[in-house]
């Protein structure tokens, strides 16, 4: 935190900033891993001179597990910064970029740590407002500071929406500790604890990035430095998912079927349009942020299930799904990190976020693009890394919600799963956009083609992250095993069994529905691979190989006749118009104005409406302002008025106390 | 003995490949009214292709050169998975239907990114294309299949190879229903009509043959050699799974001979039923696709609920 006092100093200002950051996160990852693996509570209380706030902290093993996944990232994202943040250089003051930046790190390990309500919505709002000003940290640019505004009044509907269940829940059980809360939740009738759902999903939904309160994300997260970014979408979001689990899991458990189903219909709903708008996309880092509500989609669809099938009283699938959540929690923070490091990266060499003035990277940029590719290849689902074994896993607990006769909101489980399918096919397409629109074909701007190969420090960031995304993917059974420890630390689950085995090689359902094993699959095949690429050899082995140019039809074949990526996406946007609402304007300017026969220019311009501006934000806008009118109109200004109003409460109060 | 039955079909699958290919063109040749190459005539034009000198563009990268060999990669270990021979049960391997479902997708992600690498105009539309498509197959294709996972308990493709064969004629409706469904996505992702014509180069309406425009040599023969494999998986697919009686419950000799033999004859006339498609339908447009597609996905839906 002293990076502050070195601010006259960039240099020294970013290696105190992001060395603390490294060492802090190596001790969360120590300290983390050792609730994991020895299963200790760990928990801390200091009084402190106000009332109702006391400074508790409780590390269970879930949240050890946030806790482990936030220090992984900020770790790599630290190292990744140590170079990344030398084009700040003499532009912006870096001190304040450390400072804010560690007290965002600490904010959010003490939000998934936190055990006392008053004290939780003070680190929450450090997470928050540090982020702020990660996010406004370009301020010489009027559109992050626009970013910003946003952001921060989202932000803040949600901690409002956030702190009315918890003086619900104060209100009833006479407690802000989480602990005594837990113990005293049978005073709250099912009313208020349906109140403190809708609440509660709306206030941390916002901050997961739900649909239709997403609408900060996509502009906050482009407009931090990119490694603030990757801590933003893959790591800051994840406290909304946490809170979700705690609240509605371990403090209130026993919840109702509708409360699952309500957050499978969310699910389906935001993984399916999360990645449409994605599609639409030709912000490289917009893209990305999309894809987060996608992946916060997926992540819910997980907790869902697992809330429906607790609600039946199924445990050991209910296991199955909240696995499958966290489990895809670590995946999403692991690629979603890689891919916007990945983007910084380029944008460091390129000075645009802008997809389509990329192209032909990958010559320039060999390593960046081979760790964005194995990012996406993991967001995409591809077997075998990462994210292809928690979307089967979150598959599994779908499927087997549709197969119990007993459950009786099944459509909604069917309604999931073909969200989830659309998805995946969907995400694949999303990143063959993504990957070769900024790194294959040829250079479509000046920039692009002056790129160089990225900073040793953001290598190194990359390749780690990379190498995880393969490494978790063939030891999803080891991690799978993990997981499953800490769901059932929850003493909602005690010590029921999960439905699934998971061992080294594989993972499976117990009742042989479904089995899969990564290593066996990567082994394969390569193994296959190898003997295709001897055979291919031994058989036409000697024949020449020849450099030509790309067939240009008898033109000279340019790099703006390559497919951009909004053209890539076009199709896609026509066939979804439905939902997209695409927007076409068409521009001529004429060299004779008057009798228009000779065009000049013409330009298009394509987008897509922001629907939940126009059907969302904008009705309840409009309705807040009618509302203001009405209201006005009572503020006539005359003072008997005034007296008289003062009169009528005073009699309703009355006589509310005297009944 | 199931290690056997695998090595087998590894091999197996690639050999027998281009044979299907060359049924379909010589039954479209004969509704044409034309006499057709022979049946063998795929195995003499990847023979040729290997033997010939290759070409590569100068845009091209590492992924336009590694992509037709993890594409083919990917057919055989496709092979290896389905049902072809016996339905003994591999536990572990690749014989789970979610798995199969992403390896396709993993083969489409490849040559989509080979298709852009070039930077010509027509890769660049064959990968959207092909991507759009099969970003919408994959609701279809999953469900289809889905819908016979319920029936048999498990998503191991083995397992329920042998159970529908243990059904009864009368709980068959949902079967047939998936089965249309699992024939459309069929059609879209190997590139059929009326998604594809696999016989044109014509700008305006290619999709897969787009992708590999640039493509010669040793490469072109590996990925038409992988885009046969692929459709020989999805027949073993469409025969094995939804037809599935005479497939060999154990490992002998006579029973996979049987199998193989009776397999033959359901592809046959899958493969009649698709060149009949081709002769007498013209191609969709490509915005109506998607209708098609989704069709697929509500079938297969309409298949789970008579299930479930």
């Amino acid at each position: 935190m002293g990076s502050l006092i070195f601010r006259k100093n960039d240099v020294l200002a970013n290696w105190w900033g992001n060395c603390s950051a490294i060492l802090g996160s190596v001790f969360g990852l120590l300290a983390s891993s050792g609730v994991l693996i020895f299963g200790s509570t760990f928990s801390l209380k200091l009084a402190s001179s106000l009332p109702l706030l006391s400074i508790s902290f409780k590390v269970d093993k879930l949240s050890a597990y946030f806790i482990f996944i936030i220090s992984l990232i900020a770790l790599v994202a630290s190292v990744y910064a140590l170079g990344y943040v030398k084009h700040y250089y003499k532009k912006y003051s870096l001190g304040a970029l450390g400072f804010f930046y560690n007290l965002f790190l600490a904010g959010m390990v003490m939000v998934v740590s936190a055990d006392q309500a008053l004290f939780f919505l003070l680190v929450w709002e450090i997470m928050s407002l540090a982020s702020y000003f990660l996010v406004i940290f370009e301020n010489k640019k009027a559109d992050n500071l626009n970013a910003g505004s946003l952001y921060f009044i989202m932000t803040h509907l949600g901690t409002a929406f956030i702190t009315l269940p918890f003086l619900l829940l104060y209100h009833y059980t006479g407690s802000l500790d989480f602990s005594l809360i837990k113990e005293q939740i049978g005073a709250v009738s099912p009313l208020i604890k349906n109140i403190i759902f809708i609440m509660a999903l709306i206030g941390f939904g916002t901050k997961a990035g739900i649909i239709p309160f997403h609408i900060w994300l996509p502009v906050a997260h482009p407009a931090a430095p990119s490694h603030v970014s990757a801590l933003m979408s893959g790591v800051m979001i994840k406290t909304g998912i946490y809170m979700l689990i705690r609240l509605l899991i371990d403090i209130m458990p026993g919840a109702p079927l509708w409360w699952g189903a309500i957050i499978l219909i969310i699910g389906a709903i935001s993984s399916l349009l999360g990645v449409l708008h994605a599609l639409t996309e030709h912000d490289i880092k917009r893209l990305l942020a999309y894809h987060s509500i996608e992946n916060i989609g997926i992540i819910l669809l997980g907790l869902g299930s697992a809330l429906v099938f607790w609600s039946l009283g199924m445990k050991p699938l209910a296991i199955l799904g909240l696995t499958a959540a966290l489990f895809h929690t670590l995946n999403h923070a692991i690629f979603k990190a890689l891919l916007f490091l990945g983007a910084g990266s380029v944008i460091a060499e390129t000075h645009t976020r802008n997809m389509e003035e990329y192209g032909g990277l990958i010559k320039l940029m060999p390593q960046t693009a081979f760790f964005f590719l194995i990012g996406s290849m993991a967001i995409s689902a591809l077997p075998p890394f990462n994210g292809f074994f928690s979307e089967w896993l979150t598959f599994q607990s779908l499927f087997s919600g549709i197969m119990s006769s007993t459950v009786s909101v099944r459509w909604v489980f069917v309604l999931a799963a073909g969200a989830l399918a659309f998805t995946g096919g969907l995400a694949a397409m999303c990143f063959v956009k993504a990957f070769g629109a900024t790194f294959l074909a040829r250079p479509r701007s000046q920039e692009a083609e002056q790129a160089k190969e990225a900073a040793p420090a953001l290598r190194l960031g990359m390749a780690i992250l990379a190498a995880l995304t393969l490494i978790v993917g063939l030891s999803a059974g080891v991690v799978t095993k993990v997981v499953a420890g800490v769901v059932n630390n929850l003493s909602a689950f005690g010590s029921a069994a999960p439905a699934f085995y998971a061992n080294a090689l594989t993972v499976g359902l117990n009742n042989n529905f479904a089995s899969v094993s990564l290593p066996l699959i990567f082994i394969g095949l390569v193994l296959v691979f190898i003997a295709v690429y001897l055979a291919v050899a031994f058989v036409s082995g000697k024949r020449k190989i020849k450099i030509g140019a790309t067939w240009d039809c008898g033109t000279a074949l340019n790099s703006r006749m390559e497919i951009t990526a909004t053209g890539f996406a076009r199709a896609i946007v026509a066939i979804f118009r439905g939902v997209l609402k695409p927007t076409k304007q068409v521009g001529v300017e004429y060299r004779d104005g008057t009798t228009r026969y000779f065009p000049k220019a013409s330009s298009v311009e394509l987008g897509v409406q922001d629907i939940y501006h126009t059907y969302f934000y904008e009705p309840a806008h409009l309705l807040i302002v009618k509302i203001s009118e009405k209201v006005k109109k009572t503020q006539g200004g005359n003072i008997n008025v005034y007296i008289l109003y003062i009169l009528v409460v005073l009699f309703v109060l009355l006589l509310t106390v005297a009944i | 003995m199931s290690i056997i039955i695998l090595i087998i079909q590894l091999a197996l699958v690639p050999a027998m490949a281009p044979l299907f290919i060359g049924l379909v063109r010589k039954i479209k040749a004969k509704f044409q009214n034309r006499t057709g190459a022979g049946i063998f005539q795929p195995y003499r034009d990847l023979r040729k292709l290997f033997n010939k000198d290759e070409v590569i563009s100068e845009d091209a990268s590492w992924i336009f050169k590694f992509a037709p060999y993890l594409i083919f990669s990917v057919t055989l270990a496709l092979g290896a998975s389905v049902p072809l021979l016996a339905t003994t049960f591999i536990a572990g391997f690749t014989g789970d239907l979610l798995t199969v479902i992403y390896l396709i997708a993993l083969g489409t992600f490849f040559l989509a990114l080979a298709g852009l690498d070039v930077g010509s105009a027509f890769g660049g539309f064959g990968s959207s294309r092909e991507m759009t498509v099969a970003a919408l197959t994959e609701g279809g294709l999953m469900f289809s299949l889905l819908a016979l996972a319920f029936l048999a308990h498990s998503t191991n493709l083995f397992v329920i190879a042998s159970q529908i064969s243990a059904l009864s004629f009368f709980s068959l409706a949902p079967v047939i229903l998936a089965f249309a469904a699992f024939i459309i996505a069929m059609l879209a992702e190997t590139g059929r009509f009326p998604f594809d014509n696999p016989a044109t180069h014509l700008e305006l309406t290619m999709i897969h043959e787009a992708m590999i425009l640039e493509y010669s040599g040793k490469r072109l023969a590996l990925i038409e050699w992988a885009a046969a494999n692929k459709f020989l998986v999805f027949l073993v697919l469409g025969v094995n799974l939804f037809f599935p009686w005479g497939a060999a419950p154990a490992v002998s000799l006579i029973g996979i001979g049987v199998a193989l033999l009776l397999f033959f004859m359901k592809a046959l006339i899958l493969c009649l039923f698709i060149a009949t498609l081709e002769s007498v339908m013209a191609k969709y447009r490509y915005l109506r696709l998607p209708d098609l597609l989704f069709t697929s996905f509500i079938l297969s839906i309409i298949a789970i609920s008579l299930i479930i």
